[in-house]
């Protein structure tokens, strides 16, 4: 041993060489640990997409559906609803859908595939709680004659209108979400997958 | 970096502990093959914590669910398989490095004097070890699980008068069920690891303390140079890191092909029984622990009952594994390593060796009055061993021992 000279050059090309080999091998291993926190194929098989029926849906009507554990609005606007929907675009934040809160067939007034047909993500985007429904025009408690129909979040008191688009001045920044979804035929819709390009 | 290493060395002991235990802890420059498990068992420890974290945010410690939430973790849980097949080979891969291990202290005396007290801290490791892996084989709640864990509860049940307490304390119940899985869960991921650990830690400073025994049984703090370095000894990073390295290279290799094409290992390391959920009313055809259990199972197969009561064999396997405590002071050669022994020695390690082995088998294999008296014969044979100890040691002649440890 002590006649050799030692070739420091070989010895730190080794030692490099191993520890990137063994870095590699480290990052390898840490793949299953990590996915194994994603979600799981039952997650996933739980999160598929939903069929609701929407045959008897009558105006005004909202049913709330689950899909992937969150709340889903699924209502029916009048035609009067639907023309409130244009008075009021200077209170809201984002009347014209610049946020990317929804899919591209739903960036419109209504927010929607069908005009009539809502089908809106029910938690509120400011901190997660769901919006009660209030329809009813005029309603004293918010805001009186102001009020054309929409959401009122009961925690922090922020406003949506009829197709999830928030008001100025509450403290959710952005409009509701709306999800994938669309119609299978006039009275199914699907809920999770988006309709076939055309 | 000099600056942020005074820094911490003025409040925390870094670069002390780094040089005591690492860079300036000589070790003989001789060991050989046997000295690679010390390192390993250390490797599948962290190993069987590392894996134990991940299946137990997936595992339901719930009669009702365990069963069916470990098939979630092997069919839906993203690579859940593969963590699940490393922990329950880890388990094997341990006792397997871990007999090495405590083999290697017997070839080489490493239980003498000074380092009793590392033999007894790795003896209760040992025992602690089976706990672990007994309470670990009854999670998933197969029908092996649960009838492996009513016969090795009901164990307890053969001591006189307190035996019905006893196992009422255990279960929680008047059966196996729910409350002692969910108990062993806590035991299995809390407890026993934390003893583990705690235990481990203690059987490397006892081992540092007096330093590490070798293939010779020599001493090399007798021998030092001027500067007050064992002649012998070589600093353990980097000579004995690298070489450790090497050594987990080669393991992992095994390892990992066990892992991903023999799991189960022919019914070793996973018993068929164990993929059918456990049966309160159905007991599988033949039922038998796990291979490392086995040879305390033989053991406690061999005694028949006495008296009316199976306590003797109870108390036979239980003194099985106690007695192996007393080797430091059974054994009463002059000289540790197995190269300077006496012949009667070395013809009695390979008649323990064999004697371990065959009981191993034996308890995996269903009862025959051939294989009964096997299990009699093998079980005299071991406790032998170490009851005739003191005087197998103390006949022969031994070859003398050299000053220095010596090249091959």
């Amino acid at each position: 041993m002590s006649e050799q000279e030692i070739d420091l050059k070989r010895r730190r090309f080794l030692t490099g060489a191993t520890s990137v080999v063994g870095a590699v091998g480290v990052g390898f291993v840490l793949v299953p640990f990590l996915s194994s926190w994603m979600p799981s194929a039952r997650a996933k098989a739980a999160g598929a997409p939903v069929d609701v029926n929407i045959e008897k849906l009558e105006d005004g009507q909202l049913v709330r559906i689950l899909w992937r554990k969150k709340p889903v609005w699924i209502f029916k606007r009048d035609k009067t609803a639907l023309a409130n929907l244009l008075v009021q675009d200077d209170n809201l934040v984002d009347p014209n859908n610049l946020e990317d809160q929804q899919p591209a067939y739903a960036k419109n007034v209504h927010r929607s595939i069908n005009p009539e047909i809502a089908v809106i993500i029910g938690i509120c985007t400011h901190l997660g709680c769901s919006p009660t429904y209030r329809p009813e025009v005029g309603a004293a408690d918010l805001g009186g004659d102001e009020w054309k129909g929409g959401f009122y979040c009961p925690c922090h008191g922020s406003k949506f209108d009829l197709s999830g688009r928030v008001f100025k001045n509450v403290p959710a920044p952005t409009n509701l979400v709306i999800p994938p979804y669309h119609f299978v035929n006039d009275s199914l819709i699907r809920l999770g997958v988006d309709p076939k390009a055309s | 970096m000099d600056n942020n290493k005074n820094w911490i060395d003025q409040r925390f002991p870094l670069t002390k502990v780094w040089n005591e235990h690492l860079a300036e802890y000589y070790t003989p420059r001789n060991f050989n093959f046997w000295y690679f498990f010390g390192s390993l068992a250390m490797l599948v420890l962290v190993i069987q914590i590392l894996t134990g974290i991940f299946l137990a945010m997936h595992f339901k410690p719930d009669a009702a669910l365990a069963f069916a939430s470990v098939e979630y973790i092997m069919r839906d849980v993203d690579w859940g398989w593969l963590i699940r097949y490393i922990h329950s080979t880890g388990a094997s891969a341990f006792f397997i490095v871990i007999y090495l291990h405590m083999y290697r202290a017997m070839l080489y005396g490493s239980y003498k004097a000074p380092r009793e007290l590392i033999w007894i801290l790795g003896m209760v490791l040992y025992i602690a070890l089976m706990a672990e892996a007994f309470m670990g084989y009854v999670l998933p709640w197969g029908q092996m699980s649960y009838w492996g864990a009513k016969v090795i509860i009901n164990l307890f049940g053969s001591f006189p008068i307190v035996g019905e307490l006893i196992l009422e304390f255990i279960l929680g119940d008047f059966a196996v069920g729910d409350p002692v899985l969910n108990r062993f869960f806590s035991l299995h991921v809390i407890a026993i690891p934390l003893i583990l650990v705690i235990l481990v830690f203690m059987h490397i400073v006892a081992l540092h303390t007096v330093g590490s025994n070798n293939p010779d049984g020599v001493e090399i703090k007798k021998n030092k140079d001027a500067n007050g370095i064992p002649k012998d000894g070589i600093p353990f990073h980097p000579y004995y890191s690298v070489k450790d390295i090497m050594g987990v290279v080669v393991f992992l290799m095994i390892f990992s092909a066990i892992v991903f094409f023999a799991p189960a290992l022919g019914g070793y390391f996973l018993e068929a029984p164990n993929f059918v959920e456990a049966n309160p009313l159905k007991t599988p055809d033949h039922i038998a622990p796990l291979w490392y259990l086995t040879p305390f199972y033989s053991v406690l197969r061999a005694i028949p009952p006495m008296f009316g009561s199976q306590l003797p064999g109870v108390l036979a396997m239980f003194a099985a594994l106690l007695i192996l405590v007393a080797l430091p002071w059974l054994d009463r050669s002059k000289v540790k390593s197995i190269r300077y022994r006496s012949w009667p020695y070395k013809v009695a390690l390979g008649i323990f060796v064999v004697s371990f082995i065959v009981l191993g088998w034996l308890g995996m294999q269903a009862v025959t009055p051939l294989y009964s008296l096997m299990a009699q014969i093998f079980t005299a044979l071991y406790f032998a061993f170490f009851i005739l100890m003191p005087w197998f040691t103390s006949i022969g002649k031994t070859k003398p021992v050299p000053e220095r440890t010596t090249e091959h």
